[in-house]
C-alpha cells in the first residue's frame, strides 16, 4: 500500500505558510505523449515534433493543459491523502514543459479556513518550475476533513461550496 | 471584459449556450488508469475499490479528468474531418482568421464527483473576446470560454473556464 493510501491530512494539521513536499520529475517525450493521449488530446503539437517546431514555433512537443492539471492533482493528493477533495483549481501557463526538462512542483499553503457549512478548506499556491524558471502557477482550493469522522466527499448540494 | 470593436456576430454569441452535446462514451476505467499512470498518481480512490467505497461511495474518476470525457474520437464512422474539442475556440480562430492558438489560463470548479458509468453532457459559453494584442507568439486576440459539465441526473459536475489566445505569427500570411 502506498503512502498516499494511508495518509489522512486533517485541517488542524495545516497552517498558512506550510510547504507542500516538492515533487521533481524528469520529463521525456513519452511523458508528453502519454499524458496527451490519456487526456484524449490528439492535437499534433503534443506528439509531432515537426508540427510543434514549424507550425507552433515552439522548440519541441510540449505538455498539454489537461495533463498539467493531472500533475497538479497528483501533487496535491499525495500530500492530503484520498480524503482531500479538490474544490477549485486555477492555473496559468507562462511557459511550456518540454522533453528533457526536469519539472519541479512546489507548494505553499496560503490560507486555512472553515466555511459556513463547517467544511474545512485550504488554499495552496503551487509553482511548476524548470531550472528555476516558472512555467505554470496554480492556485488550488481543497477540502480537508476536520477530524477522523469528517469526510469532505460526503458533502453535496448546498453543503459543498467550492 | 470584451473589446468594443467586436463584430456583431461575435457580440451576439457572448453569453449564449452553444454546442450542447453528450460525451461519446460513458466514464470508464481504462482512461482513469491511463491518466493515473501518466502522472504516477497512486491515490487509492482510483486503484482500490474498498477505499473508493469507504471514502467516495464507489469508484470515481480523478476530478481533473473532467474534460477527457467530452473530447471526441479523432475519427469515427461517417466523419470526414477530425472532430475538435472546444468548438467555440476553433470557431473564433476561423472567424478572426488566426491560424495558431494556445491556451493560457484554465480554471476548473469541481462539483458532484464523476463516477464510473456516468454519461456526461457539456455545453460551451463564450464569455469574452479581447481587443487585438501582440505577444511574443504573434498578434491575435484572447478569449474566455466556459464549459459546463452535467451528469445523467442533470447534476452539475464541473465548470471549466479556458482563456485562449488565437494568433498569427509575425511574417506569416
Amino acid at each position: 500500500m502506498s503512502a498516499t493510501a494511508t495518509r489522512k491530512l486533517l485541517l488542524g494539521d495545516v497552517h498558512a505558510g506550510d510547504e507542500v513536499p516538492a515533487l521533481s520529475y524528469p520529463v521525456t517525450a513519452t511523458t508528453i505523449v502519454l499524458g496527451a493521449l490519456a487526456a484524449r488530446d490528439w492535437r499534433p503539437m503534443h506528439h509531432d515534433y515537426d508540427f510543434a517546431v514549424n507550425r507552433n514555433g515552439t522548440k519541441d512537443i510540449f505538455m498539454n493543459t489537461p495533463n498539467q492539471a493531472a500533475w497538479f492533482e497528483r501533487f496535491l493528493t499525495d500530500w492530503t491523502g484520498p480524503t482531500g477533495r479538490l474544490g477549485r483549481m486555477k492555473f496559468r501557463m507562462k511557459g511550456s514543459v518540454f522533453p528533457g526538462d526536469t519539472m519541479v512542483l512546489a507548494g505553499t499553503v496560503e490560507s486555512v479556513e472553515t466555511d459556513d457549512t463547517g467544511c474545512g478548506w485550504v488554499t495552496v499556491l503551487v509553482r511548476l518550475t524548470v531550472d528555476g524558471d516558472l512555467k505554470t502557477d496554480c492556485t488550488a482550493r481543497l477540502a480537508l476533513p476536520l477530524n477522523d469522522d469528517d469526510n469532505p466527499w460526503s458533502r453535496r448540494g448546498d453543503r459543498w461550496r467550492p | 471584459m470584451s473589446a468594443t470593436d467586436l463584430p456583431e456576430a461575435i457580440v451576439k454569441l457572448i453569453g449564449e449556450v452553444q454546442y450542447e452535446e453528450a460525451g461519446e462514451f460513458p466514464v470508464e476505467r481504462g482512461y482513469i488508469y491511463t491518466t493515473c499512470s501518466s502522472v504516477e498518481n497512486g491515490n487509492p480512490l482510483f486503484w482500490d475499490d474498498d477505499v473508493a467505497s469507504d471514502v467516495t461511495g464507489g469508484p470515481i474518476a480523478p476530478p481533473t479528468m473532467i474534460s477527457v470525457w467530452f473530447r471526441p474520437h479523432n475519427w469515427s464512422p461517417g466523419r470526414t474531418e477530425p472532430a475538435v474539442p472546444l468548438q467555440v475556440h476553433f470557431d473564433l480562430k476561423a472567424f478572426f482568421d488566426l491560424p495558431e492558438a494556445v491556451m493560457t489560463d484554465n480554471t476548473i470548479v469541481f462539483h458532484e464527483p464523476v463516477r464510473v458509468g456516468d454519461r456526461l453532457r457539456t455545453r460551451q459559453i463564450l464569455r469574452s473576446v479581447s481587443e487585438p494584442k501582440t505577444t511574443k507568439l504573434g498578434t491575435g486576440r484572447f478569449w474566455v470560454i466556459d464549459v459546463e459539465y452535467l451528469n445523467q441526473n442533470d447534476e452539475l459536475v464541473g465548470v471549466e473556464s479556458y482563456t485562449g489566445f488565437g494568433y498569427r505569427r509575425e511574417g506569416s500570411q
